[in-house]
C-alpha cells in the first residue's frame, strides 16, 4: 500500500461505458484500484412482482425487457420453462424456428457488446460496421415479428406465426454475407497492437474462481470452462446441431472476445443447419387450451371464438410444480424458476440473470488494475442493466 | 462415469438420514427438502465431495408461500461443472428465521442472498454484508411478499380527492 490517501470516485450511474445505469463506487490509490463497490437497482422495475399478477402469456412481453439487446433469447428462456411446467414438447419446425431466432437474437447481443466494447476502449469504427449488420438481423425480425427490438415472437406452445419465403431469402444473404463481415472485425482488432495491449492480461478470473464466483456464458468459457447449456443440457432441439463450444485459456479481457468472435461463426453455423433441416409442419402444439386457434376458424366457429377469447383473456392453466430451466443467453445462464399453483398465474417466477452474477464478480477481476482498465472489464463481461435489475 | 439423480439421493440419505426431509423429481430435476439446521452441512458436503462436486451456484431463489407455514422457501440451484449435473436443494424457513450464508462456500451466494434478503425479508447469518440491493436503503417492507401491494403502499390507500389526503 502506498502511503497516500485512498480516493473515492465515482463512476456512473450515468457513465458512457457502464451500458445503463449502473454506478461504480471506486476506491483508488493513485490510479490503481483496491475497492469496487457496485451499486445496481436504478432501473429495478418489479418485473416479477408483476408477473405474478399476470397470465402465463402475458408475461412474454416482459421477458423482452431483460436482455432487451437478445430479446428472442429471453422469450425462449420463459417459454421453455413454462413448457417444461405445462409437460408439452413444441412441434420440431417450432423448434428449429426458435433457434433459428435465438441464435440471430444471439450474433445481435454479440454485435452490441463488440461495438460497445470497442468503443469504450477508444476503437470507435467498429461500432459502425457491428451495427450495420445488426441493422439486417433486425431487418429479418422485423419481416417475421413485426417488430425490431423487442419482437415477443415466441408463444408458449410455439412461435406467433410461421416463417416468410422472404425470410428464408433475407437469411440466405445473411448466411453468405456475415463470415465477411466477422473477417472484418477480426482485421479491425485481433491483431490489432493496441487493441492486444488493452485487453491481454486485463481482468484475468482463474478456472476455479470463475466457477466460484459463478459466472456463466462466454465469461465462464473465456476462463476454459466449456459450460455452454446449449450442449450440457439440451433444449429446443439443440442436440440435433453439430456446433462446437469455444472456450479461452486465460481468462482475461482477450479472451473473452475471442470467444464471443468465434460464437459469432458457431450461431451462424447452427442457424444455417437448422436453415438447411426445417422440418415441415405445424408450429404450434396441437392442444386447444393453448394454442390460438386460427383466425379463419374464429371467422366461421363460435366455439373457436370463444376458445380465441379465453385463451387471450386467461391464458393456459398451469399445473401445480416448481421448475428451473436455464437457456444460453447471449451473456450466460439465464434461468427460470417458476412455481405454478395451478392457476392461470405464475405463483412466483424468479429470473436467474447472468449479469447480475457477473457484476458481483467485478470486484474481483478489477482489483489492483487501473481505472482505465475498469472500462474494459465492464465491456468484456458485456452487461445489459435491464436484466441485471429487471 | 456420470453419477445420476438417483446415486444423488442414496449418497445424501446415507450421509445425512435426518436431515432430508422430502425429495421430489419433478420433470427431471431432482429437489431435495432439507432441514434448516442442516442446511449448510449438506451444502458444504455436496461441495467438497469429489464424486458430486456441486462446485457452481447458479442461485438462490426465495419463494413467499403465505399463508402456508413455514412461510418461505429457499432453493439452491447447483450445478457440477464436472459432467454438467443440476439439483436442487430446498430449505422451509419460518417468518424470523434466519439461513446461514453460504458465502463461505460460493462466492456467487453473495448477491442473490442479498436479493432474498432485499425482496423477501429473509434474513441470512453470517452473510459478509448483508444490504438491500434492489430498493433503496430505507425502503420499508419487502416488495415480493405475497402481503406487499402489487402497486406499491401508497396506491393502496383511499383518497380525498378534494383535500388530498388519506382517508
Amino acid at each position: 500500500m502506498a502511503e497516500g490517501k485512498l480516493l473515492t470516485i465515482n463512476m456512473g450511474p450515468h457513465h458512457p461505458a457502464t451500458h445503463g445505469v449502473l454506478r461504480l463506487v471506486l476506491e483508488l490509490d493513485g490510479e490503481t484500484i483496491v475497492k469496487v463497490t457496485p451499486h445496481i437497482g436504478h432501473l429495478h422495475r418489479g418485473i416479477e412482482k408483476i408477473a405474478e399478477n399476470m397470465n402465463y402469456q402475458q408475461v412474454i412481453p416482459l421477458t423482452d425487457r431483460f436482455d432487451y439487446t437478445a430479446a428472442t433469447l429471453n422469450n425462449l428462456g420463459y417459454c421453455t420453462a413454462v413448457e417444461k411446467l405445462l409437460g408439452i414438447e413444441v412441434p420440431k419446425r417450432a423448434q428449429y424456428i426458435r433457434v433459428i431466432m435465438g441464435e440471430l437474437a444471439r450474433i445481435m447481443g454479440h454485435h452490441l457488446w463488440i461495438g460497445s466494447h470497442a468503443l469504450d476502449i477508444g476503437a470507435m469504427t467498429v461500432v459502425f460496421y457491428a451495427f450495420r449488420d445488426r441493422e439486417m438481423i433486425m431487418n429479418m425480425t422485423e419481416e417475421v415479428s413485426g417488430y425490431r427490438l423487442t419482437p415477443s415472437y415466441l408463444r408458449i406452445g410455439g412461435v406467433a406465426k410461421d416463417i416468410t419465403p422472404d425470410f428464408i431469402k433475407f437469411l440466405r444473404d445473411f448466411i453468405k454475407w456475415f463470415p465477411t463481415a466477422v473477417a472484418g472485425y477480426n482485421t479491425l482488432l485481433t491483431d490489432n497492437i493496441i487493441w492486444r495491449q488493452r485487453t491481454m492480461n486485463i481482468g484475468v478470473i482463474s478456472k476455479e474462481d470463475a466457477i466460484n464466483y459463478g459466472l456463466t456464458g462466454p465469461s465462464l468459457r473465456g476462463s476454459g470452462v466449456p459450460f455452454d447449456l446449449r450442449k450440457a443440457m439440451p433444449y429446443s432441439s439443440y442436440e440435433d446441431f453439430d456446433f462446437q463450444v469455444p472456450v479461452g485459456e486465460n481468462g482475461d479481457v482477450y479472451d473473452r472476445y475471442l470467444v464471443r468472435m468465434e460464437e459469432f461463426l458457431q450461431s451462424l453455423k447452427i442457424i444455417e443447419q437448422a436453415l438447411e433441416n426445417l422440418p415441415e409442419g405445424p408450429v404450434n402444439v396441437d392442444n386447444p387450451w393453448i394454442t390460438n386457434p386460427d383466425l379463419g376458424a374464429v371467422q366461421e366457429d363460435i366455439s373457436a371464438l370463444i376458445r380465441r377469447f379465453k385463451i387471450q383473456c386467461q391464458g393456459p392453466e398451469v399445473p401445480e410444480g416448481e421448475v428451473y430451466h436455464a437457456v444460453e443467453g447471449s451473456k450466460g445462464e439465464l434461468g427460470f424458476y417458476i412455481v405454478g399453483d395451478g392457476t392461470e398465474n405464475p405463483y412466483r417466477m424468479k429470473v436467474r440473470s447472468p449479469c447480475f452474477i457477473l457484476v458481483s464478480a467485478l470486484e474481483k477481476m478489477m482489483l489492483g488494475h487501473m481505472i482505465a482498465d475498469a472500462i474494459a472489464i465492464i465491456g468484456s463481461i458485456d452487461i445489459v442493466l435491464g436484466e441485471i435489475d429487471r | 462415469m456420470a453419477i445420476d439423480n438417483e446415486k444423488v439421493l442414496e449418497k445424501l440419505k446415507a450421509k445425512f438420514s435426518d436431515a432430508v426431509v422430502e425429495s421430489v423429481d419433478f420433470r427431471g430435476d431432482l429437489t431435495v427438502i432439507v432441514t434448516l439446521e442442516k442446511v449448510h452441512e449438506v451444502l458444504q458436503y455436496l461441495h467438497d465431495d469429489a464424486e458430486l462436486h456441486y462446485d457452481h451456484l447458479s442461485d438462490v431463489v426465495g419463494i413467499d408461500r403465505m399463508p402456508r407455514d413455514p412461510r418461505f422457501e429457499v432453493v439452491y440451484v447447483l450445478h457440477s461443472m464436472d459432467d454438467f449435473r443440476r439439483l436442487l436443494i430446498k430449505v422451509m424457513v419460518a417468518e424470523g428465521d434466519e439461513v446461514p450464508t453460504v458465502t463461505d462456500i460460493w462466492n456467487s451466494a453473495n448477491w442473490p442472498e442479498r436479493e432474498v434478503y432485499d425482496l423477501l425479508g429473509i434474513g441470512f447469518s453470517g452473510h459478509p454484508d448483508l444490504r438491500r440491493i434492489f430498493m433503496w436503503d430505507d425502503f420499508e417492507g419487502h416488495p415480493l411478499r405475497k402481503d406487499f401491494p402489487l402497486r406499491g403502499k401508497d396506491f393502496d390507500k383511499t383518497w380525498d380527492p378534494d383535500t388530498i389526503q388519506v382517508l
